[in-house]
């Protein structure tokens, strides 16, 4: 009953800014985002320690900032990157923007479809094999076992993963989950896609494979978010880059000038 | 409400896929597969139906099926409710990878437990069969005690879901209660040898309502009445609503503790 009426609020909501992205021509809007964690050593994760520390009053919360007022709007096509060090907050900007995490202030509005986010060795269930875990990725897309059927056989392809189809996905190598993580995102053209790092993981064909993919998908007017460290990678696909340091925004702007001002510094 | 339905259309086939993923799992692993589910309550029947009948002398008539129909609703209510404190924690693989209303994990595996039910109600209507028990028309109404059950160990379920991940001890807590409702509940014993007093606080105990409902269709060709409907559907429905509300103000917090 309940998550009725917050669904009906939302997509009110939604309706309203959608109208206004458009105009924008925006797919994301990020505003004064601020994302707090509880660093506090000892995290209480069961009773009995925390009616301990509550008795003693020792709960602990060590406030730390991972994004301090981060702004950006990312434009409807473009291919927008992050970079930045270890820690600085590019994960858990992505996953803010995926709707994984919920800022702890500040909004953010996504005009779309977001595809699942795909990282290092998440999201799949180990004991299943490729085959099922296709369909379970796929259907928490949202789509029909039959659709998903139609795509199976491009998805096995892009992946190359054939022999492999019906092993489970522990015996996988990191890159091989990478592959199939990869095809089921992009499976049915998504509006937003959101790349972690995966794209370094790959072999060197299967890297051109995905950015091919990637350019693909641009044409047809995704817009694709991509962290990574590798340079060039970057320079390759991307419009626009954002510099992120200990979770603040140290730059925005050219591909190449945030780049370089990146490598001269680092 | 429509954008509920078309948000739930939405997620069908995954609450469909992760049933058969289940269903698949569990069956995979152990050897006798489906015919261990029909046969478990038998076994146990068969060991409780000599402890209690001659060791104990309860006296109940038909003791095997009393039993049996007793456990196997119990034993749904119990599986759902582990099944589902267990859920979020499971699935975090997924929900650290895409946004999804995270009440389908403990929903699911309350499908995924009712399945299972339905699987041992083979062994019930075994028994009726090798007794020659007699069938009443009153057990076509057997789905509603079902169904309140049901609903009353998805709100449940949601609660424990909610609380495990904040605190990974509720399931000891939960296993030790449940042991103790097992026993509070009229399934090995009748419910008139107990005192008064007993008798009084066992109707706060839904699960006495729900197996005696239960009971009352399949076994005694009785209806309940009224004010017994009105009784479970507000406990159920209760449940539920505190549940979802329960789960709904702890969601977004999951993220962070798994
Ligand atoms: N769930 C969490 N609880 C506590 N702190 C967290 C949590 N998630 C991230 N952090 C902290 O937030 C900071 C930023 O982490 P994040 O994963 O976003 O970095 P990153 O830029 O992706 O780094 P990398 O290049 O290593 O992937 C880190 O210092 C990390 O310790
Ligand atoms: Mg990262």
């Amino acid at each position: 009953m309940d998550f009725c009426f917050l669904k009906v609020n939302r997509i009110n909501l939604f309706f309203i800014f959608e109208v206004k992205g458009e105009i924008l021509g925006n797919a994301i809007e990020v505003k004064n985002v601020e994302m707090h964690f509880n660093m506090s050593k000892e995290k209480v994760d069961n009773l009995k320690e925390y009616f301990i520390k509550l008795y003693k009053r020792q709960l602990m919360y060590e406030d730390f900032i991972a994004l301090d007022k981060v702004s950006v709007d990312i434009k409807k096509g473009e291919v927008f990157g992050i970079i930045g060090r270890n820690g600085s907050g590019k994960s858990t900007l992505l996953k803010a923007i995926s709707g994984i995490l919920k800022p702890t202030s500040g909004t953010i509005k996504v005009y779309g479809a977001v595809a699942p986010l795909i990282e290092l060795g998440a999201g799949f269930d180990l004991d299943l094999t490729a085959r099922e875990n296709i369909f379970l990725n796929g259907s928490v897309l949202g789509f029909s076992n039959k659709m998903i059927h139609e795509k199976f056989a491009e998805i096995v392809e892009f992946s190359e993963l054939g022999e492999f189809l019906d092993v489970p996905v522990k015996n996988y190598s990191s890159g091989m989950v990478a592959r199939i993580g990869f095809a089921v995102a992009t499976m049915v053209k998504p509006d937003i896609l959101i790349v972690d790092e995966i794209l370094s993981v790959g072999d060197f064909l299967f890297q051109q494979k995905c950015e091919r993919r990637i350019n693909d998908l641009m044409q047809g007017g995704t817009t694709v978010l991509i962290v990574s460290h590798m340079l060039e990678q970057i320079r390759r696909l991307c419009n626009r880059v954002m510099w992120l340091d200990k979770g603040k925004t140290k730059m925005i702007g050219e591909t190449e000038s945030v780049c370089n001002a990146y490598e001269s510094c680092v | 409400m429509r954008a509920y339905f078309e948000t739930f259309k939405r997620y069908k086939y995954l609450l469909i896929n992760l049933i058969t993923k289940d269903v698949k799992l569990k069956y995979r692993r152990s050897v006798l597969g489906i015919f261990w589910s029909v046969l478990n309550p038998l076994l146990m029947m068969i060991v409780i139906s000599a402890v209690f009948s001659n060791i104990f002398r309860v006296n109940i008539d038909n003791f095997p099926i009393y039993y049996l129909t007793g456990s196997t609703l119990f034993n749904m209510f119990s599986e759902t409710t582990n099944y589902s404190m267990m859920s979020v924690l499971e699935a975090k693989s997924l929900i650290k990878k895409v946004h999804i209303p995270k009440y389908i994990f403990p929903l699911e595996k309350c499908m995924f437990g009712f399945v299972n039910f339905l699987f041992s109600m083979i062994a019930v209507a075994f028994m009726y069969i090798i007794f020659g028990y007699p069938i009443y028309w009153t057990i076509l109404l057997f789905p509603v005690p079902v169904i309140y059950t049901l609903i009353f160990s998805i709100g449940l379920g949601l609660i424990l879901s909610a609380l495990s991940v904040f605190f990974r001890d509720i399931v000891h807590l939960y296993s030790v209660l449940l042991t103790a409702w097992t026993y509070f509940t009229p399934i090995m014993y009748p419910y008139d040898i107990l005192n008064d007093k007993i008798k009084l606080i066992m109707h706060l105990n839904p699960m006495f309502h729900y197996v005696k409902y239960f009971r009352d269709v399949l076994m005694y060709k009785t209806i309940p009445n009224l004010e017994t409907n009105l009784i479970c559907i507000s406990i159920s429905v209760g449940t539920l609503i505190f549940g979802l509300l329960f789960f709904k103000s702890k969601q977004d917090k999951f993220i962070l503790y798994i």
